[in-house]
């Protein structure tokens, strides 16, 4: 037989992925017209002076010694709102994720005992994490403005919420992901949930954890800036300030800031995979 | 202290992978079971070792009850019994010596083991159990740096620093060459004749069941076929039970090749 004339198999996944692709784009299209999305307005003359107007104000930017001890004052104030944030997001995340991870379940083998507790025990840990999450950290931010008055400490208790719930849902997810057999094998010794992460999970997902939460570290900078704008301190709150007295030189540099800022997670994330690996 | 009743297990899929076994294993006795794949050894060991939780039948694990334990005496229980797994579920960034003290994980509290992770807490331990696998040199290695022969020798490993009062081994030595293969079974023997342990295991390999162990079960489709002193089993037994399949499986080729081929007279007729 002759190649020509050889059927070819049918692969059984084929209808589903063409199906996949057409509900995708039927989605897609009524998306992009609620959004008011049309790439013709970016090119249009006036549109462009305009943009063209606001972005020569950027150059140069600037550098007066006045000006950059505030900025590096600011700096600092994000990066602790960032790190102090996020430290706090770990510890509401990691006994959480601890609970939702199910390949640590010790009554789901058998499946024995109290499964149907612990399944609700994680479907409200999961509940948790949603709730958390579930409010844009700027929302919370407003929130606790109210409460704490203005300042980064309303900014740490906002990024501790949302990212704890954020970091919580992906950690148990890359737990989730690897290779569960070792961690299984341990409990079925009789082994505790703790353990049997140290030593079944972790050495495979260490790398990744430890690269997605310094990934969150970085975002949480970038949003304790967002939240400097509804008060909560920081290189937010200056830019707003900057911004507001249209003074683009003064806007430029801290974007420069964001820009080392994100390059010094790229570090530390490089260097710590590196470390682990 | 092992004692099966009558267990059935059928899986989530309906397929039927133990169809009423009985089993009753004394302390001290060293048990093999042969059969061909997907006989239900596996699944067996599996129900001895909690777990898999049975769909019919009655289960006396160490003289307990295991599913009617309360979760913390499942767990101790667990602690107490020993599965060396075919391919041992080793992450492979782990260190060799996490590995094998990670045998006692049941019975250690969780601080003890998060901190004997960073800095190993019995690193002689480990190491003297290794020494018996002759793999004591490659003690602060990654599981990622030995070769699969090796790694099921690192799970032997664990569990003679687990020291559990019931062995369970799952092909333990379907990865190792003639030589080694008989050394991990001397020293699994070994523990169990100095602690007193009950084993269990299955095998592929005909020779090392009958050089080992004192009594041999034949298992095909989910059924004991036959269960008797290793001096009562015949070549038409073997044959009988390994009838209609290509009688070496490919991964006994390197363990016991003569054995497993066909079994050999004069193994038989002792």
């Amino acid at each position: 037989m002759t190649a020509r004339t050889m059927a070819q198999p049918r692969d059984p996944l084929a209808r589903g992925r063409l199906t996949a692709l057409v509900l995708a784009l039927a989605l897609l299209w009524p998306a992009l017209h609620i959004a008011q999305f049309n790439p013709a307005a970016l090119f249009d003359a006036t549109s462009l002076g305009v943009m063209g107007g606001f972005l020569a104000g950027f150059f140069p930017p600037a550098t007066d010694a006045g000006f950059l001890s505030l900025l590096a004052r600011a700096t600092l104030e994000t990066l602790a709102m960032a790190t102090a944030g996020m430290a706090l997001a770990f510890v509401l995340a990691v006994p959480l994720a601890l609970v939702v991870t199910r390949s640590l379940s010790i009554s789901r083998i058998g499946p024995g005992a109290g499964r149907g507790p612990a399944a609700a025990l994680r479907a409200g840990a999961r509940l948790v994490l949603t709730v958390f999450r579930a409010c844009p950290e700027v929302v919370w931010a407003l929130l606790f403005v109210r409460a704490f008055g203005l300042g980064p400490a309303a900014g740490v208790l906002a990024l501790a919420i949302t990212y704890g719930g954020m970091l919580g849902k992906v950690y148990a997810e890359i737990l989730e992901s690897g290779d569960t057999r070792p961690a299984r094998a341990l409990l079925e010794a009789g082994s505790g949930r703790i353990a049997a992460l140290g030593y079944g999970l972790l050495p495979g997902a260490a790398q990744e954890l430890a690269s997605y939460t310094v990934y969150r570290w970085e975002c949480a900078v970038r949003a304790s800036v967002v939240m400097g704008f509804v008060g909560a301190g920081g290189l937010g709150q200056l830019m707003d300030q900057s911004m507001k007295m249209l003074n683009g030189g003064e806007t430029s540099a801290i974007l420069v800031v964001f820009l080392l800022l994100v390059l010094l997670a790229d570090g530390i994330s490089a260097v710590l995979r590196k470390v682990l690996a | 202290m092992l004692e099966l009743r009558d267990i059935t297990l059928v899986h989530p899929n309906g397929h039927r992978a133990l169809d009423g076994v009985s089993l009753r294993v004394a302390r001290g006795e060293r048990l093999a079971v042969i059969g061909p794949s997907g006989a239900g050894k596996t699944t067996l060991l599996r129900v001895a070792g909690t777990s898999l939780r049975p769909s019919q039948g009655g289960l006396t694990v160490l003289d307990e009850s295991p599913w009617r334990l309360a979760p913390r005496q499942l767990r101790a229980l667990r602690a107490r019994i020993g599965m060396v797994h075919q391919a041992a579920p080793l992450p492979p960034r782990l260190r060799v010596v996490s590995a094998v003290l990670a045998g006692r994980l049941g019975r250690w509290p969780a601080w003890r083991a998060i901190a004997s992770l960073l800095h190993p807490l019995d690193s002689a331990g480990a190491q003297a159990a290794l020494a018996r696998l002759d793999l004591a040199d490659r003690l602060f290695d990654r599981c990622d740096r030995l070769s699969g022969g090796q790694l099921q020798r690192i799970g032997i490993a664990r569990v003679l620093y687990q020291a559990p009062a019931l062995i369970l081994a799952d092909e333990p030595v379907s990865a190792l060459d003639p030589a080694s293969a008989d050394g991990a079974l001397r020293e699994l023997v070994a523990q169990c004749e100095h602690a007193g342990a009950t084993l269990v295991a299955s095998l592929h390999a005909l020779d090392l069941a009958l050089r080992w162990f004192d009594r041999i079960v034949g298992m095909r489709d989910g059924r004991v076929v036959f269960d008797l002193p290793r001096g009562e089993v015949t070549r038409e037994m073997l044959q009988r039970l390994y009838a209609g399949e290509r009688a070496p499986a490919p991964d006994d080729l390197d363990g016991s090749a003569r054995a497993a081929d066909v079994p050999a007279p004069e193994l038989m007729c002792r």
